[in-house]
């Protein structure tokens, strides 16, 4: 009989020889495919800067649209409007995210803790378009008009899975023993949840509800259903037509929030489509403005969480 | 073990100082589970107890019974009496928040909450609504002096208490649990997590704060129990594992005549 030795010893050479090639063939085939990935990337993230850069200038910024056909102009009324959407969206969604998130971390395993992972779970799987029905149902439809309000509610049903699931996680990160610490002292629950839990998740929070504005900003199917778009909309001329008409502050608030508006995304999709050179340049340009706003909440979340935990560790 | 013989166990210790806190029959159970039966224990006025045995022997649990943090444990119940200063603690009507003031607690991982060192300090007399600075300042000052860290910190009390190494981290723990001017101290193991420079400093905390606390420490480490202790309870688990206290005795006593087999071989290293 062989030992096991002598048998490594007899096939040393041959099976030295074969791992080696493996790992040859292993390592350029998962390399190649990784530049592949990386390529696409690239192209997409540089070809959008191509055909954007050209049309981006000043005026971009500051115009609202010009008459077809007439070159200039900028999309002002499109980041207007994604911000007063995004940011109707964040007041709707984090209240009661981030509260649900409080009791699921707390009560895992109750019927309710339960029911609402699951939902969650649904919920960040429903298609886009299905929320942007629903919020033409339950908001367009009885208000009677297309609004800033209605594309506010349909992003805070796409942000609030995502804010509660990441707040949770966050939640369940805080050590046992803070929570445990604070009841020591004969602090509350509600008082050690407010005053030790939450800033301690506090980082994590944020993170996640960058990552939820980042990914709402950038949807363009609830908003399709809900804001219409609106070439017109420009809240300095709100504001001043309100301060010169002695409206009051929610009258003014009012006509910013509750009649149709635009957003990147929306003008992207009919700016490319028109037959108008000008236009389609301007698509490119707001492509490339919405990508490096989604980058930019993306890169500032990744840093934020290398920060945290840098600080953990030291 | 008949009732006579637990009151024996009980009342071995014939010292001094004035019983702090009476455990009479105590038992708690994890769902079915019994984890602790028949506990009978006179905590003695300010003097220390250990309580030790092997793991697993509900050292933890038992400690966790005198202020009541074993109601955090869902499914856990508790039979028996916990008396302090003549009044049971699991008596109906009790609030759970004044007996957690009144007995502190030192957890085996320190665990200073991600505020600054002056926060953590006060965190405790600001839930019980004390808001001046000067008197917030005041109990600082002492709570930290009382735990030996002032001279190390006096001078970044602004900074996070998670800036501090471990031992500095678990005196800020000590000062955290003074400030509300507790009556019984609680320790977990509070020095498992430490080096033995951060222990001795700890234990000779200890020995400072008998002035003027109770102190109940579990410990893994029999050396420690005799270096601090005065009286040492010591545990085991029966057959039906549930925890048990065995011996209860003067630490002298326990470690150089014990009366109990079982703690003999304990105390001496053949078993454990």
């Amino acid at each position: 009989m062989t030992s096991f030795q002598q048998l490594i010893a007899r096939n040393q050479a041959t099976l030295g020889t074969r791992r080696k090639m493996i790992n040859a063939v292993m390592l350029t085939v998962t390399g190649l495919l990784t530049l592949l990935v990386l390529f696409l990337l690239f192209w997409i993230v540089g070809y959008v800067i191509f055909r954007g850069l050209k049309a981006i200038n000043l005026d971009f910024f500051t115009q609202t649209p010009r008459p077809l056909g007439m070159a200039g102009g900028g999309v002002l009324h499109a980041i207007e409007g994604t911000l007063v959407v995004t940011i109707l969206a964040a007041v709707f969604a984090i209240p009661p995210g981030i509260l649900a998130a409080f009791y699921a971390a707390r009560n895992p395993n109750t019927p309710l803790g339960v029911a609402l992972r699951f939902s969650t779970d649904v919920l960040s799987g429903v298609p886009s378009i299905v929320i942007g029905l629903f919020a033409y149902a339950v908001m367009v439809k009885p208000m009677g008009h297309y609004s800033g309000l209605a594309g506010g509610v349909a992003l805070a049903i796409l942000m609030l899975p995502i804010i509660l699931r990441t707040t949770e996680e966050m939640l369940k990160l805080v050590p046992h023993a803070l929570y445990e610490g604070s009841l020591a002292l004969g602090a509350a629950e509600w008082k050690t949840s407010l005053s030790v839990i939450f800033p301690a998740a506090l980082d994590g929070i944020v993170t996640g509800f960058l990552l939820a504005v980042a990914r709402a900003a950038g949807e363009t199917a609830p908003l399709l259903f809900t804001t219409l778009g609106n070439e017109r909309y420009d809240i300095a001329g709100i504001v001043r037509n309100g301060v010169l008409q002695h409206q009051s502050f929610f009258m003014i608030f009012g006509r910013i929030v509750n009649q149709p508006v635009d957003s990147l995304p929306l003008t992207l999709w009919k700016y490319a489509q028109q037959p108008y050179p000008e236009r389609i340049e301007q698509s490119w340009a707001v492509a490339l403005v919405l990508m490096l706003f989604v980058m930019l909440l993306n890169i500032i979340a990744r840093l934020w969480i290398s920060l945290r935990m840098r600080r953990l560790k030291s | 073990m008949t009732l006579q013989v637990m009151t024996q166990i009980k009342h071995a210790t014939n010292g001094n100082a004035p019983i702090k806190v009476d455990v009479n029959n105590l038992e708690v159970y994890y769902g079915k589970f019994r984890a602790l039966t028949g506990i009978n224990l006179a905590v003695r006025e300010k003097q220390i107890t250990a309580i030790i045995g092997p793991s697993g022997c509900g050292k933890s649990t038992l400690l966790r019974c005198f202020n009541r943090m074993n109601d955090l444990t869902s499914n856990s119940r508790v039979n028996g009496e916990v008396i302090l200063d003549g009044q049971n603690i699991y008596a109906p009507g009790i609030d759970v928040v004044d007996i957690r003031r009144r007995v502190g607690m030192v957890f085996q991982r320190p665990n200073p909450f991600p505020k600054s060192i002056y926060d953590n300090v006060t965190y405790g007399p600001r839930l019980y609504g004390m808001r001046r600075r000067a008197d917030l300042d005041e109990i600082v000052e002492r709570s930290l002096k009382s735990a030996a860290l002032w001279d190390e910190v006096k001078d970044k009390l602004g900074q996070s208490g998670m800036s501090l190494s471990g031992g500095q981290q678990q005196r800020l723990c000590i000062a955290r649990a003074l400030a509300v001017e507790p009556e019984v101290i609680l320790m977990d193991e509070p020095a498992s997590a430490l080096d033995p420079i951060s222990t001795l400093r700890i234990e000779d905390l200890m020995h400072d704060l008998t002035k003027d606390y109770t102190i109940i420490i579990v410990t893994h480490n029999m050396q420690q129990a005799a270096r601090v202790s005065d009286y040492t309870a010591m545990m085991m688990i029966d057959s039906q594992r549930a925890g048990q206290l065995i011996e209860y005795d003067r630490t002298t006593i326990i470690f150089t005549s014990p009366k109990n087999k079982q703690t003999e071989d304990y105390v001496t290293g053949r078993f454990g």
